[in-house]
């Protein structure tokens, strides 16, 4: 039985945590779980402590990729073979967290749980100008890596030991680091999959969708993006060989 | 810098004597700066260069007319206006580029300080389950420093 380790990146979380921690707890004891509390400045921490998490508290606000980033050096310090990115609103469902684990045996190094890929029923509603500025993601990631993906900014994925050492130092720590994390997986030459997951609504928190610094974002995660294909590319190969390099005297 | 233009053409005394003036409290100040350890010694020799470049402008001005003839620009200032944005762009842009490796160490530093300080609170309340008590100034006792991986 492989360890695995659920991180939850947590920023002023305390209203939705508790039920998404004990929820966890009930339906999937064998995982344990990691809060990353990212500068948050409620009792965020406290109250994952006192759910029974490990928690990571970061002095000031990193943003989501900084939290992953801890979380998975966590991960690679603490010997576990498998991570799972899980949010701390309550939209991920722990049974589901079996289902995008199940391709990393078969050697995957990264599953996107997709809210859009066949297979899952449909019930995630995107409005307007986010659900244009998905397909345009998802058109442009294709183009980059030459592999189709319905689902580019999902938030929930699990991560094989190789990709979380990868990623423990790589992580983008961008706005939109979910896309720019794909692509540079996939660029690096990981084996990134893609299984259907049903997502609920969120229990707390608001969904960060203000127009222009949404379209703001955009245009950055586009200009970081073209110019991740032409330099990433070789400083991702560099990176992947001097793990291995490192790895060595390891595990697996 | 305003008045360069009218010192440039016909030099009276007053203007060249204000723009020495000047150039040398620029020196000054940076001196200043550097001898108090407020500038690191690579923003000093810059600096200082920049310093210098001025002070020749100010005592022999003829050089950026000189300098203008060469490169056919007909108005002196404009050399002197080129160069300086020039100047302040590829500054900007090197300070840019530092403050982004700054911001990379900062993250770096503050997720292990995270990953360290929950490796501690976890071995201390560990040693205070077992032991009962809270080992307050032992904190070194343990200290074989090794990080599981």
């Amino acid at each position: 039985m492989p360890r695995t380790l659920v991180v939850i990146p947590a920023y002023n979380e305390e209203q939705s945590l508790p039920a998404v921690l004990k929820e966890l707890a009930e339906q999937t004891p064998e995982y344990d779980v990691l809060v990353v509390s990212d500068g948050s400045i409620d009792r965020t921490a406290d109250i994952a402590r006192a759910n029974g998490a490990h928690v990571a508290e970061l002095p000031f606000n990193l943003g989501i990729g900084g939290a992953l980033r801890t979380g998975f050096a966590f991960a690679v310090r603490n010997g576990y073979d498998q991570a799972v990115q899980f949010d701390a609103d309550g939209q991920h469902d722990p049974l589901a967290v079996a289902a995008i684990l199940g391709p990393l045996a078969d050697g995957a190094d990264m599953v996107i749980g997709s809210r859009f890929a066949e297979g899952g029923a449909v019930t995630y509603e995107v409005s307007g100008l986010r659900r244009q500025a998905m397909k345009l993601l998802q058109r442009l990631v294709h183009r980059l890596v030459g592999q189709e993906f319905t689902d580019t900014s999902s938030g929930f994925r699990a991560f094989s030991r190789g990709m979380l050492e990868f990623f423990a130092v790589t992580y983008p720590v961008e706005y939109m680091d979910s896309v720019e994390a794909l692509v540079l997986a996939c660029n690096a030459g990981f084996h990134v999959r893609e299984v259907p997951v049903n997502m609920r609504g969120r229990t707390g928190g608001a969904p960060s969708n203000r127009r222009l610094r949404l379209v703001y974002y955009y245009v950055r995660l586009l200009v970081v993006l073209l110019v991740s294909t032409t330099t990433r590319k070789e400083r991702a190969r560099r990176n992947v060989l001097r793990h291995t390099a490192d790895d060595t005297g390891g595990d697996s | 810098m305003s008045g360069l233009g009218e010192v440039l053409g016909g030099m009276s005394v007053a203007a060249h004597v204000l723009v020495i003036v000047l150039a040398a409290a620029v020196i000054a100040f940076i001196v200043v700066l550097v001898r108090s350890r407020r500038l690191r010694a690579k923003y000093s020799v810059l600096w200082f260069s920049i310093g210098i470049g001025l002070a020749i402008l100010a005592i022999f001005p003829g050089v950026l007319s000189w300098v203008s003839d060469r490169f056919g620009i007909a108005y002196a200032p404009a050399t002197f206006m080129l160069l300086a944005l020039s100047f302040l762009l590829v500054l900007v842009l090197h300070f840019s580029w530092e403050l982004s490796r700054l911001e990379d160490r900062t993250r770096a530093l503050a997720e292990e300080y995270a990953l360290l300080r929950l490796e501690l609170d976890e071995r201390l309340s560990a040693q205070e389950q077992t032991t009962g008590r809270r080992p307050g100034d032992t904190a070194v006792e343990g200290g074989d420093g090794g990080d599981g991986a």
